[in-house]
């Protein structure tokens, strides 16, 4: 089964059908999720900042990590359901979403570089823990981080206005968007 | 001139019905004050979850209030202008007329006024302050106000 199939057959769910055509939970649902920005983003812009010395630079690191990521993992946990429930709502308007499509790319990217983050500089922490200006491959892990939280945002809010410029159902459109929005 | 005059001069005046006519203008501004969003959570939260006891519960209130304060004011000078962009977007007759909107105003004037008298007074003091329900008291407070304000900017934009 392709990923559009599945969309489809998803789409068609009840539950799918039921939280798309809701009155109040798609919304309660859209302004959790916008709003965890705060916990989620907010937390981690702390860490981001101190990484690259510009917050907190007589804190230790591992303190500000240890202390501020298990109010971002709540974040995540929330971004993250709510977030599948937004698509669970409208699989196919979703799909078929050049901005979308970028934002999981952006995802992606960002959990990277926090991996790289993680497995790279942040083992030898010791060595630069309590230095009010980290290394710079540390602040460079928190800019990068900062640039992908502003592109995320910037492309979440944007899904909604693709129809405003490109839509499936209004062809012919050019083969290269037609490809990378997922058009059939 | 009453205020509805006001807004209504607002709403035909050249440059907002130039801004209302670009599909592009509105959500570029509003990713931007979302982006800002975020940081005024990262910036009143860290302080707020200090004087409840948690998250940086190591260190002290003051150092923290100082440290985040900074990034307060950052985000506010991102949020204030985009969010008179954001309104000067669409009619202004139609915020008039909208609860969420006035709801808003109210809640950040109260937030503000919050953040920096009371609040700043509690968490900068260095001296050891009151008792820590008063302190617990200011957080609960601060984040209700600012939750207030969130809600209700969400709410402007819903059907």
């Amino acid at each position: 089964m392709s990923v559009l199939r599945f969309c489809e057959w998803l789409a068609a769910t009840p539950g799918s059908i039921a939280l798309h055509e809701s009155r109040y939970l798609y919304l309660i649902v859209l302004t959790v999720h916008v709003l965890t920005l705060c916990l989620f983003v907010g937390t981690a812009v702390i860490v981001d900042l101190r990484l690259m010395g510009l917050t907190m630079q007589t804190v230790r690191v591992t303190e500000v990590i240890t202390r501020l990521l298990p109010w971002t993992a709540a974040g995540l946990v929330t971004m993250i359901t709510t977030g599948a429930l937004l698509f669970y709502a409208a699989p196919l308007l979703r799909y078929q979403n050049i901005f979308f499509r970028a934002k999981m790319v952006a995802l992606l990217c960002a959990g990277l570089n926090v991996w790289m983050f993680h497995k790279g500089v942040y083992r030898s922490v010791a060595a630069w823990d309590l230095d009010p200006l980290p290394p710079r491959r540390a602040k460079i892990a928190g800019g990068l981080a900062l640039v992908l939280w502003v592109v995320l945002i910037t492309l979440g809010r944007m899904i909604p206005y693709q129809v405003y410029w490109l839509d499936c159902d209004r062809q012919p459109e050019s083969a290269i968007v037609n490809l990378l929005v997922g058009c059939k | 001139m009453s205020v509805l005059d006001f807004f209504k001069w607002l709403q035909y005046s050249q440059p907002l019905t130039m801004m209302r006519t670009s599909a592009w203008f509105f959500p570029i501004i509003a990713s931007i004050h979302l982006t800002g969003l975020a940081l005024i959570g990262g910036a009143v939260l860290v302080v707020d979850l200090r004087l409840l006891g948690l998250g940086l519960r190591q260190q002290p209130v003051s150092q923290i209030a100082r440290d985040a304060e900074r990034w307060l004011l950052v985000s506010l000078v991102v949020l204030l202008p985009t969010g008179i962009l954001q309104f000067m977007c669409f009619a202004a007759t139609k915020y008039y007329y909208l609860t969420a909107f006035w709801i808003k105003m109210a809640a950040i004037c109260l937030a503000l006024l919050f953040t920096f008298s009371v609040r700043r007074k509690i968490t900068m003091s260095d001296e050891v302050h009151g008792s820590p329900v008063w302190s617990k008291l200011v957080a609960v407070i601060s984040l209700s106000l600012w939750f207030t304000v969130a809600i209700a900017g969400r709410w402007i934009g819903f059907p």
